[in-house]
């Protein structure tokens, strides 16, 4: 399931919904992308996340889609938030279950390394010298090789 | 007609948020940037970036993509979410 959505999400509850009522999945893996208060040496005192409604959903379905062609998974959880954010609050949830652990750890990173490729997404960041737009960063275009 | 929209740092740049421009015949997205430029010269640079990306009808495409009347076609700067 995906969800973009502007309001913030309970990991906790997230956890629940991911593994709930699942006796099949030996394994559960997620990950949790938070707004940091420093990015290449600046200090940041709080984001903006722009995205393209309608592409990002689809770019999110073909990303999930991808992921369980490749490894037999149970459940995948995906919610990404946009608008206003707050140093620490959490940007991101991927979460993924499988039988066994290594399908989790790789399908969870696969599909994060996509969606920091391939998703329409933009962060703006609040600095002392105003709003500023995140670059794209080399390693996150090179991470996709190892799946390739 | 075709819908043009921009994105994020590329439309600060441009300032410009959507554009209506006709369609041609065997259109492409470079065709489409080749039109928006004869037409706003400044544009030239800030969509010729490296890294720029091209969305047609919300996936991305490469930029010899046809573009068909209809169409929504995206201008948009390298992705940075998660």
């Amino acid at each position: 399931m995906i969800s973009v959505q502007r309001e913030p999400f309970d990991v906790a509850h997230e956890y629940k919904q991911l593994t709930g009522g699942d006796v099949e999945s030996g394994a559960a893996v997620f990950f949790v992308g938070r707004v940091r208060a420093r990015n290449d040496g600046r200090r940041v005192s709080g984001l903006s996340l722009e995205h393209y409604p309608g592409m990002t959903e689809k770019a999110l379905e073909a990303i999930v889609s991808d992921a369980r062609e490749r490894w037999p998974l149970e459940r995948v959880r995906v919610i990404h938030r946009v608008g206003p954010m707050a140093l620490g609050e959490e940007i991101v949830f991927v979460g993924v279950t499988s039988s066994h652990r290594d399908a989790s750890f790789q399908a969870a990173e696969f599909i994060m390394d996509y969606l920091k490729n391939r998703a329409p997404f933009w962060k703006q960041e609040q600095t002392e010298e105003g709003p500023t737009w995140v670059e794209a960063k080399a390693k996150d275009h090179e991470a996709l090789g190892r799946w390739q | 007609m075709i819908e043009v929209r921009f994105f994020a740092r590329l439309r600060d740049q441009l300032g410009c948020d959507a554009i209506s421009i006709e369609s041609v015949e065997q259109d492409s997205v470079t065709l489409v940037r080749e039109r928006l430029v004869a037409e706003h010269p400044d544009w030239r640079e800030p969509l010729s970036q490296s890294g720029v990306l091209f969305a047609v009808n919300h996936a991305l495409v490469k930029s010899d993509h046809v573009v068909k009347d209809g169409d929504e076609v995206a201008f948009m700067p390298p992705v940075t979410g998660g």
